[in-house]
């Protein structure tokens, strides 16, 4: 018995609460009993894009039977303002309101069809006033949420003056709608002396808590916020989950009973933000071979009507307009406008698909232009040392001042030489793409099946196929650096049974399953003896919200500190009751061991120490170290490390419907030495076709007025199960342990979104066999946008044929 | 007055005060107290309230389950039936195999999807007709999950579909007999009426002549989830039994009747209809298993959508509608029963009671196809319903060209089939036809597609039905087409 074979670290597992999901017992926060006298709150959103609250009359509303009360932004007993960067949105409408679905109201009654009665009863008027409704109008007007955040490095004019093509356009990337499977929801229970308990559906229970302290003006040690569990989140939780929470508090507070918040789809699609759609403005300037020699890019995000996030989704946008290439000459200027829209919001990849997109864009462009096959071109401008591809002479041409260096103390020239320094200064050490490129292309067959689909296509006049490929590098890490810690608190009980809490939420990415699996190790019991708590605000305070990918790496951390702890304080004890010294013991399976196959349970350990009076609960803490970055001058080390993957992609399309099919996946992604590698599996999977959604059949339709128009799965298409490829090969790269993080393993949740973007790369090579000269493809890639595309290349093709026939 | 009579996880359950309107899904979370059957979106697209009923009125002969979304169903359309939902799937408390599958493939990860999803997989375990990787798609393509990526999922349908366990559930399914589908509950300017005979309905329709018909609701019920509309008179026609079914008439003609669901039609064009390929191809994409297990020929036509799926498949085909009432019954062409937007011609009193559709004749060419942003599961930016009749010299000597999405109504393209009726029916002619269409039409923009959009693909779909039917005048579609036009490689 060696304590390797015993722990549950990169072992096969199943979701923790697997059996609770397949018989329905599993509980979500609509699902919890309701309380005696529960009342129901439902927010009223303003029907306009932007005007003047002119009249608010509940009379009528108050009238309607089973209505109890009508709430408006003079209730409000603490700040009405909330929000989780600036305090900048009213949690109820003031005298004007900035979006459609603004919440204006909120109705209480005894069922939410009394709640509904009572909206349609309420009188509201509002004067309209003119919105601004793109990001081009905002731009106009001027309507920044922040000062614009600029990176810049070595002459840019002067590499364009060089460059044997220069691709130059502008991107459009939609918003996204997180489409969680539950809507947002919470549920307040009053307690005495003002308190406030509540079980809410958030990512962030801290700033739940923080929220409805500020809103009802109380300490926060009045509020507590739990989280049972999550039905899917994506980052549309983050921020967003407050103002609802808010809302139940609110209620709670005004009547003395229990509120719940919970919206329906159409509320939730209407009133909540969503991924930021961008539009930028780039120029490229890349050598006859297809080397990046200088970008430029113009990106801008539209952040909706409040800050929300938008900075620092922004900033990850403009920290992943590198992607894994090395850009030698830089201008980066990014900017967050304010439209009239719901606020938009962290999504999955937090602007960092939006800013890789640009990139692609240029890269799949400059293919098209120098007959480069996807793949290659990327692979010529990876991160790194790549002797045969790239001599001295590229580098020379980044002028950067002599003895420069970066916040870590590198050399700016030397890392510049060696093609690893990004555009933010930040060293990328050892670049896995080059290795995964190689072994992805070998998995997947990529020369083979390319000649193969050149000969399909020359057969097949109206269907063509494409092969794409996509890199991916994302930089793991809050880049609000204060948000990198996380807390854990371990009580383990007189017959062993161990209760584990963390900082981090679960949303249905396993993260609970691989704290078990981390206490279970640490300990060296089994996972069946850890039961891991519902995320409190009461167990573990300060908590930063479990996103940005990195649950497992902060909190994964302080459970192996709380964990470590204990079993060193119960080490001596077990090595007294071995008969060995304290080195000599090892925990592992439910018993700590001795020499000799000697071995004492865990339960009877943990009694022993109860009898001994040791302490059997500890907390353990993780800040993550040396990371920094000042957005002032746009420089420093933001991440911890960076995660990698990449994706070859197989579309068909039809250029008489603009309809397409992904055939086959392969992906390769870097997750380190995976904790979990089935959990790993599914998140890579399923972020891949969140990905794909969001580039092909995601699309949001606004009217002329702002109004949202796709607000239910009717009219907004997610992905279903025949969106899934019949062949989807994912592979974790072995040998790839990455340094000080938890068990070497890295974070996952993020960066395989971005791998859909490969499906772009492929449609464009489908959209090209149709006709000669650049593909114009817009995103999403709806059949709409791919007939057009088509439409022009075979308008190309006709052209030539013409020309040739002169 | 009747008393709501079902039972639910085999437990007998009666209630007299629920009111009829009440959705299952709202009643089993309220009133029955099991929340493990979720609201994603209470408009069934998305699955995640799936039950499962089973069902022995279609076919006393063999019973079967059929998996719903408990969001578009009132609670009288479980009337007499036995409805299984997720916390009734556990045998002493052993997972049953859909459950077990879910687990073993990691098939959940935040969960909310999940028991819905399991209760599509119930069905599919019991499902004698699976035999394709395709069908599994088909069978689940109204569970959306947002987590998964869907990957784990196949695998663990493909584990149990059509496995038929003998377990407790196969033998319910066994000894199951029809339904006392029947249910009256009526007040002053208040009913749910489900009468179980023809004589019935019309006495209902007599004594209520406001009231609104309802079939399987899946359209109707959006009023009450998504526009929160009160709707005091309904009378159910789906127990009355002479609705019902797919047969011949004594002229030859195909009869469909109005109540019959599009599971069950779909099930007859692989039999009986199997002529009637363009109808096939149209139900292949044609909103979900549970929604179509509900959804009712009937109520497709009598929806009157311009984008309903139906309407141009059957028009291509000739198909008449039968429209009945106490005092008799009139048949119209299907293109003359569309009177607008929203509008058919159905007077006061009458039901559609059947559609007839001729037998197509043996060498025509017909196709019918849909165009939508995602192929299932959606509504159509574009439908299209083709025939070509050619004589022996290959001239066009009948052609139907009906289309979806285009106008108000669906609608026949009468500029384009008089500019092919008597010419040769080749690329040319084609060509040269095409153009008529843009004075047929002019679509609309909206957020399915743009008017650019819908008259390219107009277009192309009759361009793709000419290249598609040289070779085989009636294609079938492959497993997993990547357009709704076969092309993969030109003849
Ligand atoms: C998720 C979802 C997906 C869908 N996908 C599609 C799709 O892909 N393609 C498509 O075409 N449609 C689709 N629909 C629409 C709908 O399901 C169909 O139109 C269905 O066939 C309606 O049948 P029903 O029996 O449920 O109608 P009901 O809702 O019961 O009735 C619809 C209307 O018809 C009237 N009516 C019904 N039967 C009769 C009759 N015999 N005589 C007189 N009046 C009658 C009713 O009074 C009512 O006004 C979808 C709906 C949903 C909810
Ligand atoms: S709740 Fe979405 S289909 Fe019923
Ligand atoms: S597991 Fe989350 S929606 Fe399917």
């Amino acid at each position: 018995m060696t304590e390797v074979s015993q722990s549950p670290l990169g072992r096969p597992a199943v979701h923790e609460s697997a059996l609770g999901h397949v018989t329905g017992s599993a509980r979500y926060v609509d699902d919890l009993p309701e309380p005696a006298g529960m009342l129901h709150g439902l927010p009223v959103g303003s029907p306009v894009a932007r005007g003047r609250l002119v009249a608010r009359r509940a009379e009528r509303a108050l009238a309607v039977p089973g209505v109890h009360a009508v709430l408006f932004a003079a209730d409000v007993p603490g700040h009405n303002r909330i929000g989780p960067i600036v305090h900048d949105e009213p949690l109820l409408a003031e005298d004007e309101v900035f979006a459609e679905g603004q919440v204006v109201a909120l109705v209480l009654g005894d069922s939410v069809a009394a709640c509904r009665a009572g909206a349609k009863a309420l009188e509201l008027e509002f004067e309209e006033l003119p919105a601004i409704l793109t990001i081009a109008e905002a731009l106009e007007a001027g309507s920044l949420l922040a000062p614009p955040h600029e990176m810049r490095r070595g002459d840019v004019a002067g590499a364009m003056a060089r460059a044997a093509v220069i691709v130059e356009g502008e991107l459009h990337t939609g918003g996204q709608d997180h489409f969680y499977l539950e809507t947002q929801a919470t549920l307040a229970f009053p307690g005495e002396n003002d308190t406030l308990h509540l079980e809410s559906s958030t990512q962030h229970p801290t700033e739940v808590q923080v929220a409805c302290a500020e809103v009802l003006g109380c300490a926060r040690n009045q509020i507590v916020v739990s989280v049972p569990r999550m039905g899917g989140a994506f980052g549309g939780k983050e921020s967003q989950a407050s103002q609802f929470a808010a809302l139940a508090a609110l209620g709670a507070r005004h009547t003395g009973r229990p509120v719940k918040v919970w919206l329906s789809r159409d509320l939730d699609m209407t009133m909540t933000g969503k991924r930021h759609p961008f539009w930028s403005r780039y120029r490229a300037g890349l050598d006859a071979r297809g080397r990046l020699l200088a970008l430029e890019v113009e990106l801008v995000a539209d952040g909706g009507w409040s800050v929300d996030l938008s900075p620092a989704i922004l900033d990850r946008g403009m920290f992943h307009l590198d992607n894994g290439y090395f850009v030698p000459n830089l201008r980066f200027v990014g900017k967050a406008v304010r439209t009239n829209k719901a606020s938009n919001t962290a999504f999955r990849g937090f602007g960092g698909p939006q800013g890789m997109a640009v990139i692609e864009e240029v890269l799949s462009r400059a293919a098209e232009r120098l007959g480069l096959d996807p793949a290659e071109i990327r692979r010529r401008n990876y991160y790194g040392d790549c002797p045969d591809e790239h001599g001295p002479e590229n580098m020379v041409d980044v002028p950067v001042p002599d003895g420069e260096q970066t916040s870590a103390g590198a050399s700016v020239i030397s890392l510049v030489r060696a093609r690893c320094l990004t555009p933010y200064y930040q060293e990328v050490p050892h670049c896995r793409l080059p290795r995964i490129h190689a072994e992805l292309l070998a998995r997947c067959d990529w020369e083979a099946r390319r000649a193969e689909i050149a000969a399909w296509n020359a057969r097949s006049p109206w269907q063509k196929r494409g092969l794409g490929f996509m890199p991916v590098k994302f930089g793991i890490s809050f880049t609000n650096t204060m948000l990198n810690q996380a807390g854990a608190l371990v009580l383990v009980y007189a017959d062993g049974s161990v209760q584990l809490n963390h900082g981090g939420t679960e949303m249905g990415q396993g993260l609970h399953t691989k704290m078990v699996a981390v206490c279970a190790h640490e300990l060296g019991v089994t996972t069946a003896q850890v039961r891991c708590m519902a995320t409190a605000t009461d167990k573990v305070p300060n908590t930063s919200a479990t996103a940005a990918s990195s649950g497992s790496d902060l909190n994964g951390m302080a459970v192996q500190a709380a964990c470590a702890e204990l079993r060193e304080r119960v080490r001596p004890l077990a090595a007294e009751l071995l008969g060995t010294g304290p080195e000599a013991v090892q925990f592992a399976g439910g018993a700590a061991h001795g020499p000799g196959g000697r071995s004492v349970q865990w339960s009877d350990l943990a009694k022993t120490a109860w009898m001994r009076r040791i302490s059997l609960s500890a907390a353990g803490y993780y800040a993550t170290p040396n990371i920094a970055y000042d957005r002032t001058v746009g420089r420093g080390k933001p991440f911890h490390y960076f995660a990698y993957g990449a994706a070859a992609v197989e579309v068909e399309i039809s250029g008489l419907t603009g309809e397409h099919r992904i055939s086959r996946v392969d992906i390769l992604h870097d997750v380190g030495s995976s904790l979990l590698p089935t959990i790993d599996v599914g998140q890579i999977e399923g972020g891949f076709i969140q990905g794909v959604g969001w580039l092909t059949g995601e699309e949001l339709v606004w009217d002329a007025k702002g109004r949202l128009l796709t607000h239910g799965p009717s009219t907004y298409k997610i992905p279903a199960i025949g969106d899934c490829p019949a062949i989807f090969n994912v592979a974790l790269l072995e040998r790839a342990e990455q340094d000080s993080t938890i068990h070497g393993s890295k974070a996952v949740g993020e960066p395989p979104l971005m791998l859909g973007l490969g499906v772009v790369s492929a449609l464009r090579q489908a959209i090209a066999a149709f006709g000669p000269g650049e593909v114009e493809l817009g995103i999403p890639c709806t059949p709409e946008a791919i007939l057009r595309a088509v439409v022009k290349q075979r308008a190309a093709a006709v052209t030539r044929a013409a020309d040739a026939a002169e | 007055m009747s008393i709501l009579r079902f039972h639910l996880n085999d437990r007998p359950i009666e209630d007299a005060e629920v009111p009829p309107t009440t959705t299952l899904l709202n009643y089993l979370r309220q009133r029955a107290h099991l929340t493990g059957t979720k609201e994603g979106c209470a408009e069934g697209d998305c699955g995640a309230c799936t039950v499962v009923v089973l069902d022995a009125e279609t076919d006393p002969a063999a019973p079967r389950f059929r998996a719903v979304n408990a969001c578009l169903m009132f609670v009288p359309m479980v009337q007499g039936r036995r409805v299984y939902t997720i916390e009734g799937l556990r045998q002493n408390g052993a997972l049953h195999p859909a459950q077990a599958a879910m687990v073993e493939r990691l098939g959940s990860q935040c969960g909310y999807c999940t028991p819905g999803v399991v209760m599509a997989a119930f069905e599919a375990c019991y499902r004698e007709d699976l035999h394709e990787p395709w069908q599994l798609d088909d069978q689940m393509c109204g569970n959306l999950c947002r987590c998964t990526g869907y990957r784990p999922i196949r695998d663990a349908v493909h584990m149990v579909a059509g496995t038929c366990p003998e377990d407790l559930f196969k033998r319910r399914r066994a000894e199951a007999t029809p339904a006392a589908l029947e249910f009256v509950r009526a007040s002053a300017g208040r009913c749910y009426m489900q009468p179980t005979s023809l004589a019935a309905l019309w006495a209902a329709i007599a004594e209520r002549p406001q009231a609104r018909l309802v079939c399987g609701g899946t359209d109707l019920a959006l009023l009450v989830t998504q526009r929160y509309q009160d709707l005091p008179e309904l009378i159910a026609l789906e127990g009355v039994p002479e609705l019902r079914g797919v047969g011949r008439a004594a002229d030859g003609w195909f009869e469909i009747g109005a109540t019959t669901t599009l599971t069950d039609l779909e099930a007859a064009c692989m039999g009986p209809l199997r002529p009637l390929t363009p109808l096939l191809r149209i139900l292949r994409y044609f909103a979900s298993r549970q929604i179509k297990h509900r959804a009712t020929v009937g109520g497709n036509l009598c929806n009157a959508s311009p984008i309903g799926d139906l309407a141009p498949a059957l028009i291509a085909l000739g198909a008449q509608v039968v429209l009945r009432s106490a005092a008799g019954a009139r048949t119209l062409p299907l293109e003359q029963f569309f009177l607008a937007y929203r509008k058919t011609a159905l007077q006061p009193g009458e039901v559609l009671a059947a559609v007839r559709v001729p037998e197509p004749s043996p060498g025509a060419r017909m196709a019918a196809y849909k165009v939508s942003k995602r192929r299932e599961l959606d509504i159509s930016a574009v439908a299209a319903g083709l025939y070509v009749e050619t004589c022996p010299e290959g001239l066009v000597t009948e052609v139907r060209a009906a289309f979806g999405g285009m106008a108000a109504t669906p609608a026949r393209a009468r500029g384009l089939e008089a500019a092919l009726r008597g010419k040769p029916w080749t690329e040319a002619t084609v060509e040269a036809a095409l153009p008529a269409l843009a004075g047929d039409f002019k679509p609309m923009t909206d957020h399915r597609g743009s008017a650019w959009f819908r008259g390219q693909v107009a277009e192309n779909l009759v361009r793709g039905f000419y290249l598609e039917t040289a070779a085989t005048p009636r294609p079938d579609l492959p497993p997993r087409p990547a357009a709704t036009v076969r092309l993969e490689v030109v003849p």
